[in-house]
């Protein structure tokens, strides 16, 4: 294999890691952090406000670690620094 | 027509118009529409208030607004919702509607979808946290917590202050980003109908991120000025016990 091979492979193999591997995290706090909101809501109603604007903090802060893989796969495919060097080399 | 290809990630790679090193991307002129439409709207409606029983329904959503923001922030600071309210209003006002007009379709790019918008506001939330925590409790005081609980934690402490900087950045500008990319996905496999339904969704996910930015500022802004009064409550709880 050449090396633009090999760069576009491992990018888009690394892409797909990267989502999957970044989401399955965050999504397993996610769940926990709804679900222990939701039960705490369901004790105590009248706190709602509070918990309500905790709970989109906390999925905030827990979310934006899914958001950094996406944003590195978004990068390795349409925007690799990489890729681009090679691609110019080749092209000029 | 399509103004931004589906592999460009930035509206700053659109460029507009150029002249020598100037460069007018999509980027620096939808932040100026949402900036006029933002100045305009309010001097429109502050134009004419009024204290009577009849007031515009204008003023009236204006007023809703306002007084949302500042409940929220008289929540979490334990009041001052004086002084923090115009940053924090100025902030929730910028991003929300320039998310919320990427319902319009085709002609508009979110400018919070570029991470050159994204890191100017997190970078002014840098700047905002040490001055509001100094005005509020004196440089000293405000240096202190810094060496809490022992001097080994400085470094955490201003590897915290850069790294929330970061993931404030990197939040607005994936999720729009994002959200903007499903978007020209879903226009590219299933026109017409998934998209729209995407877009009205990109309303409450707007709204949602505006409103996370703001109040994370407030938190951070709140735990660098609220130190001083635990502290100052402590020594009147310690004089109260004394005097008894």
């Amino acid at each position: 294999m050449d090396t633009m091979t090999v760069i576009s492979l491992a990018s888009i193999i690394s892409a797909g890691l990267c989502m999957g591997f970044g989401v399955f995290g965050p999504g397993m706090g996610q769940g926990r952090a709804v679900q222990g909101a939701l039960s705490a809501m369901a004790q105590q109603p009248d706190e709602r406000n509070a918990l309500t604007r905790t709970l989109f903090v906390g999925l905030a802060m827990i979310e934006s670690l899914a958001i950094y893989c996406f944003v590195i796969s978004m990068i390795l495919i349409f925007a690799n620094p990489f890729w681009m060097y090679v691609t110019k080399k080749v092209g000029g | 027509m399509e103004i931004m290809s589906i592999s460009q990630i930035s509206p700053d790679q659109v460029i507009l118009w150029q002249w020598g090193f100037i460069t007018i991307n999509a980027t620096i002129l939808y932040t100026w529409i949402v900036m006029a439409i933002i100045v305009i709207g309010a001097w429109l409606i502050t134009r004419d208030l009024s204290q009577e029983i009849h007031f515009s329904r204008w003023q009236n959503m204006l007023e809703v607004i306002i007084s949302g923001i500042s409940s929220e922030i008289r929540e979490i600071s334990q009041g001052g919702e004086k002084e923090y309210l115009p940053l924090i209003a100025t902030l929730f006002l910028f991003i929300a509607v320039s998310n919320m007009l990427a319902i319009v379709p085709a002609i508009y790019l979110p400018p919070t979808a570029s991470i050159t918008t994204t890191a100017a506001l997190s970078i002014t939330v840098f700047f905002a946290v040490p001055i509001y925590g100094i005005a509020k409790q004196g440089p000293l005081h405000y240096l202190k917590e810094y060496f809490q609980p022992t001097f080994i934690f400085f470094p955490f402490h201003i590897m915290g202050e850069l790294s929330r900087t970061l993931a404030l950045a990197v939040r607005l500008f994936g999720n729009i980003m994002s959200h903007e990319k499903v978007i020209a996905i879903l226009l590219a496999i299933t026109p017409l109908f998934f998209p729209a339904v995407m877009a009205a969704m990109g309303l409450i996910l707007g709204i949602i991120q505006a409103y996370i930015f703001s109040v994370l500022t407030m938190v951070y802004i709140a735990s660098a000025s609220q130190a001083h009064e635990a502290h100052q409550k402590k020594i009147e709880t310690a004089e109260i016990k004394a005097t008894a």
